[in-house]
């Protein structure tokens, strides 16, 4: 796989604020790359570093293998796609989309055909002649997409592009985008807060936390290993267990539970591990526990109702569990008080590295 | 408000909504609309409306030999004498100057208002303040610090004779004239031109750049149109002034160049003759209103 975009040690200073700190990333060809983190991470002044808005402080930015770092905008391959959209609204639809082509003295004829099949793209070509004004949220950002996709950029760098629209229609655009996708090839780099969106349609997926690229993974890896505390707890729910390391098969909780779990730290070391709230089984303490699963005893606390699932709290020696149990018939239920088993695979443990 | 409160209160009207209700309700939203403009419409009847159309009134009537103005014998005369070939060249010297006025602000106002739109809250503050300041003192007294300036006795003159040049005399010239004039009309032009700017969304010149555009084309082709209103509202503010320029001329121009300003009193003072300042007032009037017209409709149709 050769590297669309390939950053080595970029940093991006504002004064005294670090916003990018030290980042060394290889995007490749083709790939739905994500990069995710709450906000002020510094996921969006990566994205503009890409796009040339800014300059990296230091570091090398090589795009298709040429370097870029100190590039202007209008002499990079990419294109961006804003989270504002960013749309000219003095113009038409169709003169936005075109505008890209325009600037690169690319023929009227040509830039009539490349503007008609962009808007096909986006199902949006009867709009043609309306200002962005008067086009729906929707509708907007599919135009701010064909904007960037006619002139069939190297990369295209998405800005949280869907942040302003509302749900049902972000999840159908989710689909729609990553369809896109596949269908034109180009690589995207796409910035986002939302870890949902980030595991439906990315690639690989790099989180951002203050100016750190902490883990790069494919969105399953991510979600079942994370290696750090920040994106155990950023990606979906986790419950985080504090133990002491027997041997390097067991580890104990406080409390003296016992717990089977491999790990490479040495004997009588503090380690925390992470098991997500569905890997859980609750049963009943008067059950025989699960063969060959984890067990911890406590009482359940809170339950909380959510439709196709319920949310159980459970107060155990080692600390609070989060617990998610289907709602299905063959699923037991527990009321709040109840004494119960929470049981786990060992391999649904995940050791954290900090 | 539970629902046990609302019935706890008898006294609340429980009325349902009704065509007619609703129609009572929005007349009396107008009425007090129109009440609270009333003062300025009042105002503006008395002082504005009232004497522009004794204007009108007049520039149809006579003038007796003696310049007394007679209501009778109503004609079009003075609009006749419009096309006198003297009023012609007045009107063409002052439309240069207006025109070039304008130009001249507008060259200078708007980097200015780029400038002070791209700074921070603090700085615009600064910045905004300082070019009210003029404001704070009086436009006459302004205009003949100029004099003094644009004078043989004046720095610049001074300047050349000390660097071994001739004395400079401004004053009393058509340059002197637009020297004033820019200076006086520059915070409007500035100011129309600073609130468009300021609103202006910085990320299309950033997609602008993304798509290829330099810088200097992304300026011609997004912020400059963009910022047309603020371009217009200014010229407008600029222009309509300085066509019917009076103080400015009258204390930095010359006896030789006469404007449209001067003309319109000579006519109501040393010539006697109301009914054709009159008519004047209203060509001037008419040639603005529909100058205005076609200045608005053609800017504003991209927004």
């Amino acid at each position: 796989m050769s590297a669309a975009v390939e950053l080595s040690g970029v940093s991006k200073h504002f004064d005294d604020i670090v916003a990018v700190d030290d980042i060394s990333l290889a995007v490749g060809d083709g790939e739905f790359f994500s990069l995710l983190g709450p906000s002020g991470c510094g996921k969006t002044t990566t994205l503009r570093m890409i796009a040339g808005f800014e300059f990296p402080t230091s570091g090398s930015l090589r795009i298709r293998g040429r370097e870029m770092a100190l590039l202007p905008p209008n002499e990079r391959p990419v294109n961006t796609v804003f989270q504002s959209y960013a749309l000219f609204p003095h113009m038409s639809v169709e003169q936005n989309v075109g505008f890209g082509l325009l600037m690169k003295k690319v023929n009227k004829d040509e830039i009539n055909t490349r503007v008609k099949r962009a808007l096909d793209q986006v199902q949006l070509a009867h709009r043609a002649d309306a200002r962005p004004k008067q086009l729906s949220g929707g509708q907007r950002q599919r135009i701010a997409l064909a904007r960037a996709l006619v002139n069939e950029p190297e990369v295209l760098l998405l800005d949280e592009p869907l942040g302003a629209l509302d749900l049902k229609l972000r999840q159908s655009m989710q689909i729609e985008l990553k369809e896109l996708q596949d269908r034109v090839g180009i690589t995207f780099i796409y910035v986002t807060h939302d870890q949902q969106e980030a595991l439906t349609m990315s690639d690989r997926i790099g989180v951002m936390s203050a100016g750190k690229l902490l883990q790069v993974d494919d969105p399953q890896n991510l979600y079942e290993h994370p290696r750090s505390r920040f994106v155990a707890d950023f990606i979906g729910e986790i419950n985080l267990l504090e133990a002491k390391v027997i041997d390097s098969e067991t580890i104990e909780f406080a409390g003296g539970s016992r717990a089977s779990a491999e790990s490479e730290a040495s004997n009588g070391e503090t380690v925390t591990i992470a098991i997500r709230p569905e890997r859980f089984g609750l049963h009943g303490s008067d059950e025989s526990p699960p063969v060959g699963r984890n067990t911890l005893e406590g009482t359940v606390v809170r339950r909380i109702y959510h439709g196709d699932f319920f949310f159980y709290d459970v107060d155990t020696p080692a600390g609070s569990l989060e617990v998610k149990e289907e709602n299905r018939p063959s699923v037991r239920q527990f009321e709040v008080g109840d004494r119960v088993l929470a049981s786990w695979s060992p391999v649904a443990t995940t050791f954290m590295e900090d | 408000m539970s629902p046990t409160e609302l019935q706890e209160s008898p006294t609340d009207v429980v009325e349902v909504a009704t065509p007619k209700l609703e129609r009572d309700a929005r007349r009396a939203d107008a009425r007090r609309g129109f009440l609270i403009a009333s003062p300025s419409l009042f105002y503006l009847i008395l002082f504005f409306a009232i004497p522009l159309g004794i204007v009108f009134v007049y520039s149809f009537a006579t003038r007796s030999s003696t310049g007394l103005t007679l209501l009778e014998g109503w004609n079009l005369d003075s609009y006749r004498r419009l096309w006198d070939p003297l009023v012609g060249e007045i009107a063409f010297r002052s439309l240069l100057l207006a025109t070039t006025t304008t130009a001249i602000c507008l060259l200078v106002s708007y980097p200015l208002a780029y400038y002070m739109a791209t700074r921070t809250a603090r700085t615009r503050t600064i910045l905004f303040v300082l070019v009210m300041i003029p404001f704070w003192s009086n436009f006459l007294v302004r205009t003949y610090a100029w004099r003094v300036l644009l004078g043989t006795e004046g720095p610049i003159s001074q300047i050349s004779e000390a660097l071994g040049g001739d004395p400079i005399r401004i004053l009393f010239t058509n340059t002197a004239v637009l020297i004033g004039l820019v200076y006086g009309f520059l915070p409007f032009m500035v100011l129309p031109l600073y609130a468009s700017l300021e609103r202006m969304d910085w990320s299309l010149i950033e997609a602008g750049r993304d798509l290829y555009a330099t810088g200097w084309t992304a300026f011609r082709k997004i912020t400059l149109p963009i910022s047309m209103p603020g371009v217009i509202a200014g010229s407008i503010l600029v222009f309509i002034p300085t066509l019917g320029a009076y103080v400015t001329p009258a204390i930095l121009g010359g006896a030789r160049t006469t404007l449209l300003g001067d003309y319109i009193v000579s006519q109501f003072l040393a010539a006697r003759n109301q009914p054709f300042g009159s008519a004047l007032s209203f060509a001037v009037l008419a040639v603005m209103l529909v100058a205005t017209i076609i200045y608005f409709r053609s800017g504003a149709r991209n927004l």
